[in-house]
């Protein structure tokens, strides 16, 4: 089992290598990092930063792939996020203060727990199908941040808030601490206790996991409010970077980084099955890939199209399809249909 | 409608009678809700807004939205074998794309639109293709398609393109005078043609038969000998078509290419297609349920312009709400079967 684990990592780990290598040729001080006013520096504790809430939301995501679900709402989440705490900044009396701080922040992830139990409700109560049920919310939640900030551009001014996105603690970015907190946390509720394997046994049959005991409803509605609170987390993180909630922009797109950041760490979307390392690389990488692009002189817009390239090229080395017919050339077309079927 | 008459012919001699007697198939049950509802939100708006009740205010429903019809209608075959495109939107930005920078090289109209037409549908014959022969689900292939287009827009250019081709502009000025006093555009008559085109093609073909079948089971559309290859990858390129066609019609509609056209605009044909009543598991639906589902959400939009007073941001939470409520109700009916 265990040489399988490192089979599965080992794909993501040589393309990451391969990413940072590229950047050392481009920029020789890449791997350079430097204390400033007691704060380290450089261009890996930037991508680690800017990665965070994209890994946070991968972390949440690849617990709702490996039950076989999907979110497409994480993107929607994020801007109402933001938007509930900068505007309840914004609103209240003293705005620099530290309680209102942490109430504005409290008050947006709990506003996005709600949004989970929502999704969740639909998914594991009325068992509609995942990407619908959580389209609802990506069509909506958009329209509801904007409805929050009442299409404005929001912005605050309050330290702590500041803080969570662009502070640093014991010289290190906090956003960096928070998500490695929250990885280290998942990390250990789901291979320290049973709760991981349960993740998976529903992801691979949902009814036979009832019939054997695993409280199998629970167990999904839970994957989902996990994301949605993975997401207000990275939601307040986003707009704390900029100090600022921008409901039409926060977010945009970060649901698929982060499916595809679950994909590049080997979890497969047709469940069963996660890797926790493998989405902290596949987010590296992701993030990785958007400061090299800029750095070797193409414009950062293209990026679009090597993510495209690596999906494709991770999704082909994941299919089994692809794999009979990169090693067994000479085996009948017919023989592989019927063993398919 | 042209799929309702062959039904109401069989019934007998005496018209008044069997028009009273008369009780839909139940396949079409979500088409009549789609339309009551589309009816339902009409009436409302000319009772709220003077002048609602226009009919030009209905034709322009299809001027402003005969691009989202076209998308809508390759969206539904992909839906109906129960897989999904989200590539759509991202194509359609790349069309608008490429019809500008190849006039701006000079190119003439008729080759341009073949060079168009042919990228979308090669990129959803590679789709699709992906999709049959690796077994990876729709939803993350079409996801890298989504990408990949616009990766390719920006690469053709980061800046929008004006598009001054006369053929071009002429045919985007230019309208069609119906009985009344009132026009519509050349782009709706392309819409209407390609929404008939569709149904006969879903209807009356063996290729439409498959498409139900596959999204019915693909396993037993398999043991039937059926061509599911065949039709599996023909739905993503009908899709790819006819998202390059609808860009042709966005960049006739905006006159200009830009990577940033169309922005989420998969999520608009998906929402159709399902306020429309087509299953999103497959194998049930109908085209015009489609087409009634963009102009459910054109009415929308119009009932904001109209008003004033209510937020563009409404739109979305609407059609999320909307989107919530077919959903339900399609959950309800496909329970009581199984």
């Amino acid at each position: 089992m265990r040489s399988l684990t490192r089979h599965t990592l080992f794909w993501p780990l040589l393309a990451l290598a391969l990413l940072l290598v590229v950047n050392v040729i481009a920029t020789p001080s890449f791997f350079s990092i430097r204390i400033q006013d007691g704060h380290l520096y450089g261009s890996l504790i930037d991508i680690l930063r800017n990665g965070a809430p994209t890994l946070l939301i991968a972390l949440g995501m690849t617990l709702v792939i490996a039950t076989r679900g999907i979110d497409l709402s994480v993107g929607a989440i994020v801007a109402i996020a933001g938007a509930v705490t900068c505007t309840y900044l914004a609103g209240s009396p003293d705005e620099g203060s530290v309680s209102r701080a942490i109430v504005a922040m409290s008050l947006a992830v709990g506003v996005c727990v709600l949004l989970g139990l929502w999704n969740g409700f639909l998914i594991a109560v009325l068992g509609i199908q995942p990407i619908i049920a959580t389209l609802v919310l990506m069509t909506a939640g958009r329209g509801l941040a904007m409805l929050i900030t009442d299409g404005q551009i929001i912005t605050v001014n309050n330290a702590l808030f500041k803080k969570v996105g662009a502070g640093f603690v014991l010289g290190l970015p906090v956003a960096i601490l928070i998500a490695m907190a929250v990885f280290a946390v998942t990390a250990v509720l789901t291979r320290r206790t049973a709760l991981g394997m349960l993740i998976e046994s529903v992801g691979i049959n949902p009814e036979a996991s009832r019939l054997a005991g695993v409280r199998a409803r629970t167990i999904t509605w839970t994957v989902y409010v996990f994301v949605a609170f993975c997401a207000g987390i990275a939601g307040v993180m986003i707009a704390s970077n900029t100090s600022a909630a921008d409901a039409n922009n926060a977010g945009l797109f970060i649901e698929l980084d982060a499916i595809l950041a679950v994909v590049i760490g080997g979890t497969s979307l047709a469940g069963g099955r996660f890797s926790l390392t493998g989405t902290l690389i596949g987010a590296m990488f992701i993030q990785t890939l958007a400061t090299t692009i800029p750095t070797i002189g193409i414009p950062s817009e293209t990026n679009y199209l090597f993510k495209a390239v690596v999906v494709i090229l991770v999704c082909l080395l994941q299919s089994p399809k692809a794999r009979a017919a990169l090693s067994v050339r000479r085996q009948s077309p017919l023989l592989t249909k019927g063993s398919a079927a | 409608m042209s799929v309702q008459a062959p039904v109401i012919k069989d019934l007998g001699s005496s018209l008044p009678e069997s028009v009273r007697r008369y009780t839909p198939p139940p396949r079409f049950y979500p088409v009549i809700a789609t339309f009551a509802l589309f009816v339902g939100m009409f009436g409302a708006g000319t009772i709220r807004y003077e002048g609602f009740s226009s009919p030009q205010v209905i034709l322009n429903l299809f001027v402003d939205n005969a691009f989202l019809i076209v998308l809508a209608v390759g969206m539904t075959f992909v839906i109906l074998t129960g897989g999904i495109d989200l590539s759509v939107g991202s194509v359609v930005a790349l069309s608008t794309m490429i019809a500008a920078s190849t006039l701006r090289a000079g190119w003439p109209a008729p080759l341009t639109i073949i060079a168009v037409l042919l990228t979308g549908s090669v990129l959803g014959l590679l789709m699709g293709l992906v999709i049959h022969y690796f077994e990876i689900q729709p939803f993350i292939v079409t996801l890298a398609g989504m990408f990949l287009a616009r990766g390719l827009c920006y690469l053709i250019s980061v800046e929008s393109i004006p598009i001054k081709n006369e053929t071009f502009t002429s045919f985007a000025m230019g309208t069609i005078e119906v009985p009344g006093g009132h026009f519509i555009t050349p782009a709706v008559v392309i819409s209407l043609v390609v929404l008939v085109i569709a149904a006969w093609a879903l209807h009356m073909t063996r290729f439409g038969r498959t498409v139900y079948a596959v999204g019915g089971s693909e396993q037993s559309a398999l043991l039937m000998g059926l061509a599911v290859a065949r039709t599996k990858v023909g739905v993503y390129v009908i899709s790819g078509f006819c998202s390059s066609l609808a860009g042709l019609l966005f960049s006739l509609y905006m006159l200009s290419g830009y990577s940033l056209h169309a922005v989420g605009m998969e999520l608009d044909a998906i929402a159709a297609v399902v306020i429309g009543g087509t299953l999103l598991t497959g194998g049930s639906g109908l085209v015009l349920g489609s087409a009634l589902g963009v102009l459910v959400l054109g009415t929308i939009q119009t009932f904001i312009s109209f008003d004033g007073n209510l937020s563009s941001w409404w739109t979305k939470i609407t059609i999320g709400v909307l989107l919530l409520v077919f959903v339900m109700i399609q959950r309800i009916f496909t329970r009581r079967p199984a």
